[in-house]
């Protein structure tokens, strides 16, 4: 552990400024509390809002996972757990039910959370209209009047042209009934799992100075219309590696002849069906790491 | 087979070393000192103090070396290490009509109190490689002359003596501060000055350029340009007054504006103003300028939509560090939000053909 920074990096001071907009937040689900994010030693964009979150949160005592794309070992949560590692010293974990603390990047694990849980997201552009309204000002307007009807617009428009609603991730929801908020770019599969989460769920945004959270059990529903009702989908297949038929999966290309493979994007939950003797297609029985 | 993609760790260990390496170079050509780069580089050092917004020409050669000289790196190394340094207190204001100038230019008086002081410039040099510096060189020694006891008046303030220009009568209000506070629009001139100043130099110069053109037309002079040090002084309350802690190096740019008067204001002259660290002058010309267009409201013109006048839309752009890290993170993994597009791009297409087929 480096001790030329303070614990988890941040000063207390902002560490502070961080927790009143974390609580705010928590006050207030869904609406979007502006904190001033600091320049972190990673790129914006990175998910330095996530971190400035999770080092307001980190305690000695916390056990921290990071996941990037629902796996712990890709390149980004790779740095960012050993960034912690580092300046806070805290155990990880790959385990999702051990952890106390989760930082993700576009995915909620499969493993249900409980209380007691943090997660938190890194949110590349926090304002649900903003692709519909390109101007802060105008849409934080739009908020405080609840004016959503461009987002409906844009969602019967879709109907319209498509036949169903084109918004596969980062898909709009509103929260108790006030707020429309964009759950960072999880795909619309996980977003079942945003409402009445035993969890408290926080979402940074640090380019975009921008706060937002879902205290435990929040109602969380997601924009859709009577006659097109809201789907979570996924790839119609089930996990090669742990046969799972209800997790989110990516896909593999394994040749150059249209060959496919679909695992599941959360690293740790296939490991964990596969070390508990689940098969797929292509897994090799006893093969978890 | 496909295996679970493993050793992400061992991976980035791997191009941290290979990048050390490359950083290094060719192990037989000599090691760049960092005093080196200071004093030989100084204008890409002024650069990453600017856009950095730290004083601290050592720690911005530093941060070149690291960031084998890639600027934009070096500022968001010197940005992220400004972050972590504790606030002592703020400094008074600093004077500069009190610079030890370097340089100072006017384009709109022929000659004026303090003369005009061509100074260290490539302005009047003609762009023509010059081999011999690519051999060692000799030692460029330039003529003295004894330095001007004569003060070094404003030109904007000579204007002001006889109500030429806008006033800008003198502002007690601490302004507020753009690295502590989170930027709420719309903001206040003194906010959009400091995101200007350690905004980018090239985004800032285009816009600049931009009004020029016609673009959000302010029609400006540069009333003057001035580059030089001021000291800087710090109250300390066990003393009960200020001392000198030290000094900056800085560049300033006041533009003196055609302005025929609005519905709201008189016709004179209004102004724009640049301020940045180091010598910097580029940047604070166009500093000047975007100011400027971005005064449209207050001075009761109109808005015609040139992104130079449109403060969020400027304000939410300039900064390189916040620009670079968000245009390049869209090479991380993002498999599961494309994995999901794929899944409705194929839904889509097979009920578009399904149709199709069912319309032959």
């Amino acid at each position: 552990m480096s001790d030329a920074y303070n614990f988890a990096y941040l000063d207390e001071q902002t560490k502070r400024m961080i927790r009143r907009a974390i609580l705010k937040g928590i006050a207030v689900p869904g609406y979007q509390v502006p904190f001033a994010s600091r320049e972190m030693p990673m790129p914006y964009g990175w998910g330095t809002g996530g971190v400035q979150v999770t080092a307001a949160c980190l305690t000695p005592d916390d056990r921290l996972k990071v996941i990037d794309q629902g796996a712990d070992d890709t390149t980004n949560a790779v740095s960012i757990r050993k960034f912690f590692q580092r300046t806070a010293g805290v155990a990880v974990t790959e385990a999702t039910a051990e952890a106390t603390v989760i930082q993700t990047r576009h995915r909620i694990p499969e493993t249900p959370l409980c209380e007691g849980q943090i997660l938190v997201y890194q949110v590349p552009i926090p304002e649900p209209l903003r692709f519909l309204e390109p101007r802060e000002t105008e849409t934080r307007k739009m908020h405080e009047l609840e004016e959503y009807g461009l987002m409906h617009v844009k969602l019967y428009e879709d109907i319209a042209r498509h036949g169903t609603i084109a918004t596969a991730y980062a898909y709009p929801v509103k929260v108790e009934g006030r707020y429309v908020m964009d759950p960072s770019p999880i795909p619309k599969f996980d977003n079942p799992k945003l409402s009445d989460n035993p969890a408290i769920q926080l979402f940074g945004a640090g380019r975009e100075q921008r706060i937002y959270a879902l205290p435990p059990y929040t109602q969380v529903i997601s924009l859709d219309f009577e006659d097109h009702p809201f789907e979570a989908s996924k790839a119609p297949h089930d996990c090669d590696l742990c046969g799972a038929g209800d997790s989110y999966l990516d896909e593999v290309i394994t040749d150059d002849r249209g060959s496919r493979m679909y695992v599941c994007s959360d690293t740790d939950f296939c490991a964990g069906r596969r070390a508990a003797g689940h098969v797929g297609r292509l897994g090799q029985p006893g093969a978890a790491e | 087979m496909y295996v679970a993609v493993k050793g992400g760790e061992r991976a980035i260990d791997n191009a941290h070393a290979w990048l050390a390496e490359e950083r290094r170079g060719d192990p037989s050509v000599t090691e760049l000192t960092l005093p080196q780069i200071r004093e030989q580089l100084k204008l890409a050092v002024n650069r990453v103090m600017a856009e950095g917004s730290l004083y601290d020409p050592d720690l911005a050669a530093l941060a070149i070396k690291q960031a084998r000289g890639d600027l934009i790196e070096a500022i968001f190394l010197i940005r992220a290490y400004r972050t972590t340094l504790p606030r002592l207190g703020a400094s008074q204001p600093v004077e500069t009509a009190a610079m030890a100038v370097d340089r100072r230019v006017s384009a709109t008086f022929k000659d004026l109190p303090g003369g005009q002081v061509l100074g260290p410039t490539f302005d009047y040099t003609h762009r023509l490689l010059d081999f011999k510096l690519a051999a060692e060189g000799e030692l460029p020694v330039a003529p003295l002359a004894p330095a001007s006891p004569e003060t070094v008046p404003h030109v904007t303030g000579l204007l002001d003596r006889d109500g030429l220009i806008e006033a800008a009568p003198r502002e007690e209000t601490p302004p507020p501060d753009l690295t502590r506070e989170p930027l709420e629009l719309p903001a206040n001139r003194p906010l959009r000055l400091q995101a200007i100043t350690r905004g980018d130099e090239g985004f800032i110069l285009s816009l600049a350029y931009s009004t020029q053109r016609g673009y959000g037309r302010t029609h400006a002079f540069v009333g003057e340009l001035r580059i030089g040090r001021v000291p800087v002084e710090m109250d300390i309350p066990e003393l009960g007054f200020a001392i000198e802690i030290g000094e900056v190096e800085l560049t300033e740019c006041e533009t003196v504006n055609q302005f025929k008067g609005s519905k709201t204001e008189p016709p004179q002259f209004t102004r724009g103003y640049g301020l940045t660290f180091g010598q910097t002058e580029r940047k604070a010309i166009a500093m000047s300028l975007v100011d400027r267009a971005l005064r449209w409201q207050e001075l009761g013109e109109d808005f015609t939509g040139a992104p130079a006048q449109d403060e969020e839309f400027v304000l939410s752009h300039c900064d390189n560090i916040q620009a670079t890290g968000f245009l390049e993170h869209i090479k991380l993994p993002h498999y599961v939000d494309f994995q999901s597009e794929l899944e409705l791009v194929r839904r889509l297409r097979a009920e578009a053909m399904q149709i199709q087929e069912a319309a032959e």
